[in-house]
């Protein structure tokens, strides 16, 4: 078994303390920074230069407003999975993630013969058809590098080249969080 | 890492997809649709926003706090990458049989590293995040797993993120 982290980005302990301010959320406040600023005893332009530089790093990913999905009504997700030619995998994985309706898009190693997809890509909508949709759209964009496979011919047994799990209940649902 | 919310008990998607969607007012429409895309950066931005939707501060303000107490947005705010707040991930999926299946999901469950668990209808019908402090104790994690539920772990950990511009317009 293998495991592959993320290279860490190195955070001064006033990006630490910025981040178990803001971990929950931004104040919604005439001045959110003014706010923060104050809690960590500095100016504003420092908060704001901080939280730029943040963004530039990739530490912060947006600033923005995260809706629980099936409050907005797109109440079905599945995970799409795709055997795709590894020499093309990061220029597609690349164009899935720029679809609208994908939240999550990740290449993960295989573990022939039992698992032999290598692109995830999480699809939302409003409908069990429209996520049929979404596969069927993720489908064209990947036809020219699924891999075609046939593990066992003497069995004739075919691996597919992708697939949809949707999810039929959620077993346990945490947060992620800075430690203090 | 610590999860700090508390575990919500499975939930069966079926039973709460029917009741689950709100009616929203055209502002609240407005304000869901553009802040999915990002809040400026600047001293005053619920005045920057109020201006591009020609409404006020305040109304955006009162409307904001409204959504997130409701829960409508379950985040808002910066968006930190999980792996740059220290520890390590990874996915991970059990092919559990159908008797056993309660039983396997308190065992991994019981694990206060599991972050996510989601049933999924595939042969690997269990579908994990474990979610620690460094890589070895992510072995350490799923080791404890195959030896408690006699099952063989799919650890599937990223090797490559891709951008996504996700956008669930209202």
């Amino acid at each position: 078994m293998s495991t592959i982290t993320q290279e860490q980005e190195k955070l001064t302990d006033q990006e630490r303390q910025y981040i178990l301010l803001t971990q929950n959320g931004l104040p919604i406040i005439q001045e959110p920074y003014h706010a923060i600023a104050e809690q960590m005893n500095i100016s504003v332009e420092q908060v704001l230069s901080l939280t730029k530089s943040m963004q530039e790093r990739g530490v912060i990913r947006r600033i923005a407003a995260v809706p629980n999905h099936y409050k907005l009504g797109y109440q079905f997700n599945g995970m799409t999975v795709w055997d795709i030619d590894d020499e093309q995998a990061e220029k597609f994985g690349d164009a899935v993630g720029r679809l609208p309706f994908v939240s999550h898009c990740y290449l993960r190693p295989r573990f022939l013969p039992e698992w032999n997809y290598n692109l995830f890509a999480m699809v939302h909508g409003k409908t069990e058809e429209s996520i049929a949709k979404y596969r069927g759209q993720i489908k064209e964009l990947l036809k020219e590098v699924l891999v075609t496979r046939n593990h066992d011919s003497s069995q004739d047994i075919i691996t597919k080249s992708n697939d949809m799990l949707t999810s039929t209940a959620i077993l346990k649902k945490t947060g992620l969080r800075l430690k203090k | 890492m610590d999860n700090s919310s508390s575990p919500s008990t499975t939930k069966n998607m079926s039973k709460s997809r029917k009741c689950q969607t709100v009616e929203l007012s055209a502002l609240e429409k407005q304000l869901i649709n553009l802040l999915q895309h990002g809040l400026p950066v600047c001293e005053r931005p619920f005045a920057q926003i109020a201006e591009e939707i020609s409404s006020t501060e305040q109304a955006v303000i009162e409307c904001l706090t409204k959504l997130r107490s409701e829960k409508v947005l379950t985040r808002f705010g910066p968006m930190f990458d999980a792996a740059s707040l220290g520890g390590a991930f990874t996915l991970a999926a059990l092919a559990v049989p159908e008797a056993d299946f309660d039983f396997v999901t308190e065992q991994v469950n019981s694990f206060e590293q599991i972050a996510h668990n989601y049933r999924r209808d595939h042969d690997f019908n269990m579908w994990f995040v474990i979610a620690t402090e460094s890589a070895e104790e992510i072995e350490k994690v799923a080791q404890a797993i195959e030896r408690k539920t006699g099952l063989k772990v799919l650890n599937v950990p990223k090797l490559k993120e891709f951008y996504v511009s996700l956008y669930l317009p209202v």
